[in-house]
């Protein structure tokens, strides 16, 4: 079949953003021959990232430089399973990564752990609500690990990455300057919080007034200049303003390339190829156990890699077309409710609110850092009584100054005219005294939201692209409507000269147009049970077992935090598993179903 | 070895080389564009770019146009001595403008809801190359005239039209060709100055961006101050 077949390796990686860094790293430590394979092309700060020519919105923001080649494969999308899905053709609402270092290397730097209560959302809120509480098309259910079970790993997580932050809660204690509502942290930030901009302190004091517990949230933007645990160094951030769509040139923002891969990419037994496209996962004549990979190579050639473990790492949706591609788990069929590969399709839907502040306030908003953040709590998650309101979830709100870019980022004063001397005045006068907070909300598991293979859409190489099936609830309308009141008693604190709140219209359907967050997840999700998850706890494939699956595919519902904290500890709590348990017992599972 | 050591100082000499006569153009062309910024009748700066893409009649139709959607007043100039025709033009020969950067392989279903995104099989060339035309020949039939003939305030008429949809072109929905020319107009406007608009960061200066500066070190925390300096594009040209 393969035209190359290689020399078989202990353990192929699919996929080479921070899940494959870190599996990489920490499974070479032990002396296994690892290979990863990454479809894109090699990535680094000299040769991506180059001041000046890096900050160039066109280039990066508007044309996209890093992210996935649509033309080559994309994903198509349909709200309902009664329509025919379309291809998603231009870049939009989520922006998949490429490359090395994957949306690791183009990313903000909001590095979040959840709230505790968060990785239980089933078992909590059926105590606290009751089980009728969950609307019937909901599939709620836990991640089938807990935050105490994590927590060492967030810790590690954060100290590779030089997270600036202030600490609410250590060993149970509450440390003012911090969230007073986290989850118990074994040690402080590794360093302080990032300078707070003039639409923060605003956010900050209106917050409190308004009866909220704001805190400056953890960036992987550097404060200061840091040694991680690996030896590698981050310099400080300059606030320049260009965090995401671009990789960092002062070395200040966590990406792979700035935590680990000047340690892993000179180890002799790591090996990385690039444009190395993984087109399914081998398994042998009892399709329980995986043989290796077929992969495409940059001259076309059909190679085998054959190895004794695999573990995707690859993003959210790539990692759950490989699964289907590759016919390892039940595909999920919405009207049976049976099988479980592809579904738990989730999102988040976000609002927001523009605050027009008097002439005279300058906000100066290309003064900016990826997730310098001011944010709260309160109404996040179940940090709140739902009983009254009648859904379930929450959403961090936050004031984030990421940058003045002026083609995606600036907007004219609302009202202004989309052209002409109108629209000129408009941008003139709203740049420097307007500003925005947001309002990022959770989305929950539905029985209609899922992904599956598109019977008509190919890829450059004749693959079925991955279909999404998704839309918008009831449940998430509920939420974001509550989190609008929540937002505009900040705004109205504030004593704006206007403000305006959004939040999406019950009804609406998901509008593909318009960039709202790229975390999307479930497809390949982790639980305690193989009738309804993908994987155990571990991110072993309850199918396969020397299969696992990283990263934001493996969650069974979305939170309103940013993912990457929760997909990194998930990391190092798995590689830790095979390393000191599945290695002893290579091929067997860790869980019994 | 040798080849890395010796392109080095070459390069750097190379950049020394570029960057004496920009920034002195650059001084030159601050004085103009002060000018133009009370003469607003002066010469487009981009009149002299001869176009790779758009013939004559599509050229004259683009200046025409840019100069509605972003025209020079009281805050300053507009479309066309920002040089978004040029961009434009410029723009068509990349990748983008050839539909490169996005999926385009068929079955195209353009009826399905609008929140779907592009669903036409057309690439940024064919839109303007069609719009334009389509545009023409609405006009003939509306008025007798290409557009580039209708007076002002009549050519403002046909643009609010397009942009609300009204009339029906016979390749390319005239709200698409609008939203694209649009588009790509305040992205010739506000984008770095290499790609031939935004020509001496006007575009900037304008709203008060920074451009490529890029480094903010303790200004965040001073808190209601407004930062002081202007723009510098990444070729090195300050304003």
């Amino acid at each position: 079949m393969a035209s190359i077949k290689k020399d078989k390796v202990d353990v192929v990686l699919v996929g080479f953003g921070w899940t494959g860094a870190i599996m990489g790293q920490e499974l070479t430590n032990d002396g296994l021959k690892v290979v990863a394979l990454e479809r894109g092309g090699p990535r680094d700060t000299p040769t991506d990232a180059e001041y000046p020519k890096v900050l160039d919105e066109l280039a990066y923001s508007v044309r996209g430089k890093l992210f996935q080649d649509l033309s080559k494969e994309t994903v198509t999308i349909r709200h309902s399973v009664e329509e025919v899905a379309v291809p998603y053709r231009q870049n939009g609402s989520f922006l998949l990564g490429n490359g090395v270092g994957g949306a690791g290397f183009h990313w903000n730097g909001m590095h979040y752990r959840n709230l505790p209560e968060e990785l239980q959302l089933y078992t909590r809120t059926v105590e606290r609500y009751g089980k009728k509480f969950i609307p019937k098309d909901m599939m709620l259910q836990d991640h089938g690990v807990s935050y105490d079970d994590l927590e060492p790993h967030y810790d590690f997580f954060e100290k590779v990455c030089g997270t600036s932050g202030k600490a609410g809660n250590i060993d149970g204690k509450i440390v003012p300057g911090g969230n007073p509502l986290e989850g118990r942290r074994s040690s402080e930030f590794p360093l302080p919080p990032l300078q707070q901009t003039y639409a923060q302190e605003l956010f900050e004091k209106a917050s409190k007034e308004a009866g909220f517990h704001p805190f400056p949230a953890p960036a992987d933007n550097a404060s200061a200049p840091y040694t991680n645990p690996y030896g590698v160094r981050l310099g400080p951030c300059n606030y320049c303003g260009y965090c995401e769509n671009y990789g960092c040139f002062m070395y200040s923002k966590a990406s792979p390339q700035t935590t680990i891969l000047p340690v892993l990419l000179k180890k002799p037994n790591f090996e990385l190829r690039t444009h190395s496209y993984v087109t399914r996962v081998n398994v042998d004549k009892s399709g329980k156990m995986a043989t290796g990979v077929t992969y495409i190579d940059a001259q076309g050639n059909e190679v085998e890699q054959p190895a004794d473990l695999v573990i995707l790492t690859a993003f959210q949706v790539h990692n759950t077309r490989l699964m289907l591609l590759s016919g390892i788990g039940k595909p999920y069929d919405p009207a049976t409710g049976e099988g479980v590969v592809g579904k738990n399709l989730a999102y988040q839907m976000n609002g927001g609110t523009r605050i027009v502040m008097p002439k005279g306030n300058y906000f100066n908003p290309f003064e900016g850092t990826g997730a310098g953040v001011w944010a709260f709590d309160d109404m996040n998650a179940d940090q709140f009584d739902h009983a009254p309101y009648g859904f379930i979830g929450g959403a961090v709100i936050r004031q984030a100054t990421t940058g003045g870019r002026p083609i995606k980022q600036a907007a004219p004063m609302p009202g202004s005219p989309n052209w002409g001397s109108g629209w000129k005045a408009g941008m003139v006068d709203a740049y420097q005294r307007t500003f925005g907070f947001g309002m990022s909300g959770s989305v929950m598991a539905y029985r209609d939201a899922y992904i599956s293979l598109d019977p008509t859409y190919k890829d450059s190489h004749g693959l079925p692209l991955a279909r999404m099936t998704f839309d918008w609830h009831d449940n998430e309308f509920k939420m974001l409507a509550h989190m609008g009141q929540a937002a505009e008693k900040v705004a109205q604190a504030m004593k704006p000269e206007k403000y305006y709140v959004s939040v999406r219209k019950p009804g609406s359907h998901w509008d593909t147009r318009v960039y709202q967050s790229t975390h999307l997840t479930g497809g390949t999700i982790m639980g305690a049970d193989p009738k309804t998850s993908v994987l155990n706890r571990y991110l072993q494939s309850w199918d396969v077992p020397n299969l696992f699956v990283m990263g934001a595919s493996t969650f069974p519902y979305n939170m309103g935090y940013n993912p990457t904290g929760l997909l990194g500890a998930l990391a190092y709590w798995s590689v830790k598993a095979i390393r000191e348990q599945y290695m002893k017992n290579q091929g067997r599972p860790l869980v019994q179903a | 070895m040798t080849d890395s050591q010796d392109s080095k100082p070459r390069r750097r000499f190379l950049q020394t080389l570029a960057v004496v006569p920009a920034s002195t153009l650059a001084a030159g062309a601050a004085l103009k564009t002060s000018q133009a910024e009370t003469l607003t009748n002066a010469p487009p700066a981009g009149a002299a770019y001869a176009p790779t893409y758009f013939d004559k009649a599509e050229w004259a139709f683009i200046q025409a146009a840019v100069d509605h959607l972003i025209p020079a007043d009281d805050l300053g100039p507009g479309a066309l001595v920002a040089g978004v025709p040029e961009f434009i033009d410029r723009q068509m020969e990349t990748p983008y403008g050839h539909g490169k950067l996005w999926y385009m392989q068929g079955p195209f279903h353009p009826g399905v809801d609008p929140t779907y995104g592009w669903q036409i099989s057309l690439v940024p060339r064919e839109v303007y190359r069609h719009g334009i035309a389509d545009c023409n020949a609405y006009c003939q039939k509306q008025h007798g005239k290409a557009f580039v003939d209708l007076d002002k305030a009549a050519q403002e008429q046909v643009l609010k039209d397009m942009e609300a949809g009204k009339p029906q072109f016979a390749n390319v929905a005239s709200k698409t060709f609008f939203g694209q020319l649009l588009g790509n107009t305040k992205e010739g406007f506000l984008s770095d100055p290499q790609y031939g608009g935004n020509k001496h960061m006007v575009g900037w200066k304008m709203i008060g961006f920074t451009g490529a500066r890029g480094d903010f070190v303790g200004w965040p925390e001073k808190g209601n101050v407004k930062y002081p300096y202007g723009p510098v594009s990444i070729s090195g040209e300050k304003a």
